[in-house]
């Protein structure tokens, strides 16, 4: 059977950076495994700039931060892909890959899955009325407008405040189309403020929030959706409906971690992230398989993502060295206010980085961290949900903790 | 005046006041903000990001970008002039495909190569 070092499942940013960040920790032989035919993963559609700035100290867009990532490793004779090629199976170490030779199997030392995210469809949020075309996920959406020129409608209506959304606001506004409006559910936006700023002010789009799509109309062309205003417990407010004339709705109400695959074999998912749970060496509950990237947990920016990968990928490296981590694991606990925590336990011993979401939002707060042998309170002017946090901690300061650590926000 | 800085995703909250011929800008995190709320307030700048068609093996569109920040008001007459372009596989990263634009002073450039 074929077998390398390390097996990466997926080329998108989390999936290059795991195979550099393995290369730098000492790996030889790895090969990275992708369905489409080039690098990139999602940031090939996405045209707008934005990317990089952390990274390269410049704003790149997709295609070119993907460019400007995968020419690091490009020249390296370590570093294969093999293209055109989905993974449908995982047996401990051993994928299936159906290719264009038909499928066959190759085993690895380790395996890290960068298989990304996918979003959140129609079905998922029990939109009334016909199932009728022009209604599409704004990734969707995005993929055709960008890749194969074609726009999906003339007169958009767009649900979710999302990123993907407003930046397919502008940009079928650039290519012509007229958009009517962005409902958003929570009385706040799920966008980066400069894409509110930039994508909707700039062409005076409306945002309509705390309002939400409640059905389509059509018969096989969608021609109107039902606008309702809801209340601050979310719900539908009775007599707010209008009618808006449209020849298109697009969807961007989220994004799902993408982990059919390790399901399947066991691995044990966070219910609030929707990806792996990990700990401090980006391992699953399944040893020798890791996660990085939007497989592991939505990310709002590529850097964080490239970064991400490359610890994945040097703590794949240790692995298949036979380094492990002796210490006894310790567990993250979340408190009012988080709705999550990456990773979900750690080893002491080390700098740590923890990621995590607020699940509302807060205006001058702090983030308490708390523990036995270990409290300290992190002073913020605000955060939101659609923001990601990090927070580092030295090694001294976790040297004394014992038992879990529990994070909390305090307003 | 309050703005908010689009240089990054970041999106930090800028003060701008004209004192006289003035301006002063406080909220920033970056240098880039400053330069941002001065031109916000004098001649809105926005980068443009669109595609064009290409001749090629595997690819249709070619994702192209602003090499500087173009007039906000001037954007759709550029999406007007790159409209019908098509240009011819191979293509380089930051490949001048029409340059000084409109007469604006920026180009337009590849942002991805695509080699057939
Ligand atoms: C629409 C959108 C807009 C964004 N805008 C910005 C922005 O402006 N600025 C910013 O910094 N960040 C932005 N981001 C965030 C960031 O770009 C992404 O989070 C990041 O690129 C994700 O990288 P990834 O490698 O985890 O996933 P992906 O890029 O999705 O890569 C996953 C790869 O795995 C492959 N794959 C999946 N399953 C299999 C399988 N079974 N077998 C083989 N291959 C498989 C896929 O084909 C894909 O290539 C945006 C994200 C999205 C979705
Ligand atoms: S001021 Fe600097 S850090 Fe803040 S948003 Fe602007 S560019 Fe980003």
């Amino acid at each position: 059977m074929e077998r390398h070092q390390l097996l990466i499942i997926g080329g998108g940013s989390a999936g290059i950076a795991a195979a550099l960040g393995a290369f730098e920790g000492g790996l030889r032989d790895i090969l990275i495994i992708e369905r489409e035919s080039e690098y990139g993963g999602i940031l090939q559609q996405c045209i707008h700039n934005g990317f990089g700035l952390h990274t390269f100290n410049e704003e790149l867009s997709g295609p070119a931060y993907a460019e400007r990532y995968y020419d690091l490793i490009k020249d390296n004779e370590c570093i294969k892909f093999m293209y055109d090629t989905a993974v449908i199976g995982i047996e401990d170490h051993t994928l299936t890959v159906s290719g264009k030779q038909g499928l066959k199997k190759i085993e690895g030392d380790a395996i890290v899955v960068a298989t990304g995210c996918r979003e959140r469809p129609a079905g998922a949020i029990g939109l009334k009325g016909n199932r009728c075309e022009g209604v599409y996920t704004a990734g969707t959406a995005q993929k055709y407008l960008n890749k194969e020129g074609f726009l999906v409608g003339k007169k958009v209506f767009i649900l979710g405040s999302g990123d993907i959304g407003l930046i397919m606001a502008r940009r079928m506004t650039l290519e012509g189309a007229k958009v009517i409006g962005v409902a958003e559910l929570q009385p706040y936006s799920n966008g980066l403020a400069r894409n509110i700023k930039q994508c909707l002010e700039d062409f005076d789009i409306p945002l309509y929030l705390s309002h939400t799509v409640e059905a389509v109309h059509g018969d096989s062309r969608l021609e109107s959706i039902t606008l309702i205003e809801v209340d601050d417990k979310l719900q539908k407010i009775e007599g707010s409906e209008q009618e808006i004339a449209c020849d298109c709705l697009l969807l961007s109400v989220g994004l799902i971690p993408e982990n059919t695959l390790i399901e399947r074999l066991g691995v044990k998912l966070d219910p609030r992230t929707k990806g792996a749970v990990i700990d401090d060496t980006y391992m699953t509950s399944i040893d020798g398989i890791f996660a990085c990237g939007n497989a592991l947990h939505v990310h709002d920016l590529v850097d964080y993502v490239s970064e991400e990968g490359k610890k994945a990928g040097k703590a794949a490296a240790e692995y298949v060295q036979g380094i492990r981590k002796q210490s006894e694991l310790i567990r993250n606990v979340t408190g009012d206010g988080v709705s999550y925590m990456i990773p979900q336990s750690f080893h002491k011993g080390e700098d740590l980085e923890f990621m995590f979401r607020v699940n509302r939002v807060f205006k001058d707060c702090s983030i308490h961290i708390s523990g036995q042998g270990l409290d300290k309170l992190i002073r913020k002017p605000g955060i939101v949900p659609s923001e990601m946090q990090k927070v580092k901690l030295k090694k001294e300061e976790l040297e004394k903790l014992e038992g879990e650590l529990k994070w909390e926000v305090i307003a | 005046m309050n703005l908010i800085c689009i240089s990054c995703p970041k999106g930090c909250h800028l003060n701008v006041e004209k004192i006289g011929e003035e301006i002063k800008v406080s909220g920033n995190s970056c240098p880039r903000g400053e330069v941002y709320a001065i031109n916000e307030t004098l001649n809105p700048l926005r980068t443009l990001t669109t595609t064009i068609g290409i001749e090629s093996e595997n690819y249709r569109r070619l994702p192209v970008i602003s090499s500087a920040p173009l007039p906000k008001g001037r954007i759709m007459d550029v999406m007007r002039a790159l409209k019908d372009l098509n240009v011819k596989a191979p293509v380089r990263m930051n490949d001048v495909i029409v340059s000084d634009i409109l007469g604006l002073g920026a180009d337009i450039i590849a942002s991805k190569s695509i080699e057939r």
